[in-house]
């Protein structure tokens, strides 16, 4: 911990550190592939989004002072890669298994009673002000667990929605849906990334 | 009146479309009576948020 800390801190000496980091850069890379696995579920493009985001980044190692800089660069070519194959590629996805999970999900009950209120103990409860937690490292740890905990196909929309951030009628062509499709998969992950983030975030308390 | 399912329904699609004005109002009126519906349409718009925080690099922001 104290060696990381002090590396990051020597500027000059970043750029070479970074570079011969291979727990990082596997790790980096590990991240990469199963994100852009997730967005265009096809390993092959994913593999290629990834390498060509990677070398792109690395070329311009020099101009990064840290990891963390050099881990969002890297991300935000992969998103762009992501965005222009999604938009090129009409239809890559086998429709069926999307709407086939977005069926057997049909059922709210768990949250909303025969009427369609809330269950007693699942009315979303304040989460005072929130945009605090964005500065708190251990927020971004639960976020990260709450997402990986959204079903694929949830997780591969909201994402491209929010993350890709592409339009709604692009998310539908590129996955094959309807736009009441995608409705409902958003409404659910959203449903679903908010009570995970209340009950083991927000009511826990470990923010204060 | 509207129910809390048909409530967050709107609520989230209000992300990707602008809602009517018919559903403006109906909503309105819901969150007025129900706390739960009010709260949530408060969190959707902060998971956008913290998902583009994310995707900006949180690490950097955090580390100050």
């Amino acid at each position: 911990m104290s060696a990381l800390t002090n590396e990051g801190m020597k500027s000059d000496a970043s750029e070479a550190s970074i570079l011969s980091d291979t727990a990082f850069l596997n790790d980096l890379r590990r991240q990469m592939v199963k994100f852009a696995t997730l967005q265009l579920s096809n390993s092959h493009a994913a593999e290629d989004a990834v390498q060509e985001a990677l070398i792109g980044a690395l070329k311009n190692a020099k101009s990064f002072a840290g990891r963390a800089a050099l881990k969002t660069w890297v991300f935000a070519i992969l998103r762009n890669k992501i965005a222009d194959f999604l938009r090129q590629k009409k239809r890559m996805v086998e429709a069926s298994s999307l709407l086939r999970e977005d069926e057997e999900g049909e059922d709210f009950s768990e949250l909303f009673d025969k009427k369609g209120f809330w269950q007693s103990d699942e009315k979303p409860a304040s989460w005072g002000n929130p945009q605090d937690s964005l500065h708190q490292n251990q927020f971004w740890k639960v976020f990260e667990i709450c997402l990986e905990g959204l079903p694929g196909n949830q997780a591969r929309v909201f994402m491209m929605k929010e993350f890709v951030e592409l339009e709604a009628n692009e998310i539908c062509t590129a996955v094959g849906i309807t736009t009441t499709n995608l409705n409902v998969m958003l409404h659910r992950s959203r449903l679903r990334l908010r009570e995970c983030l209340e009950n083991n975030w927000f009511l826990k308390g470990e923010h204060a | 009146m509207m129910n809390c399912q048909q409530a967050t329904k709107l609520i989230s699609e209000s992300q990707e479309r602008a809602l009517s004005l018919p559903e403006k109002m109906s909503l309105k009126l819901h969150a007025m009576m129900c706390s739960g519906c009010k709260n949530f349409s408060l969190q959707v718009p902060f998971l956008s948020k913290a998902m583009k925080a994310y995707a900006r690099g949180q690490d950097e922001e955090v580390k100050d």
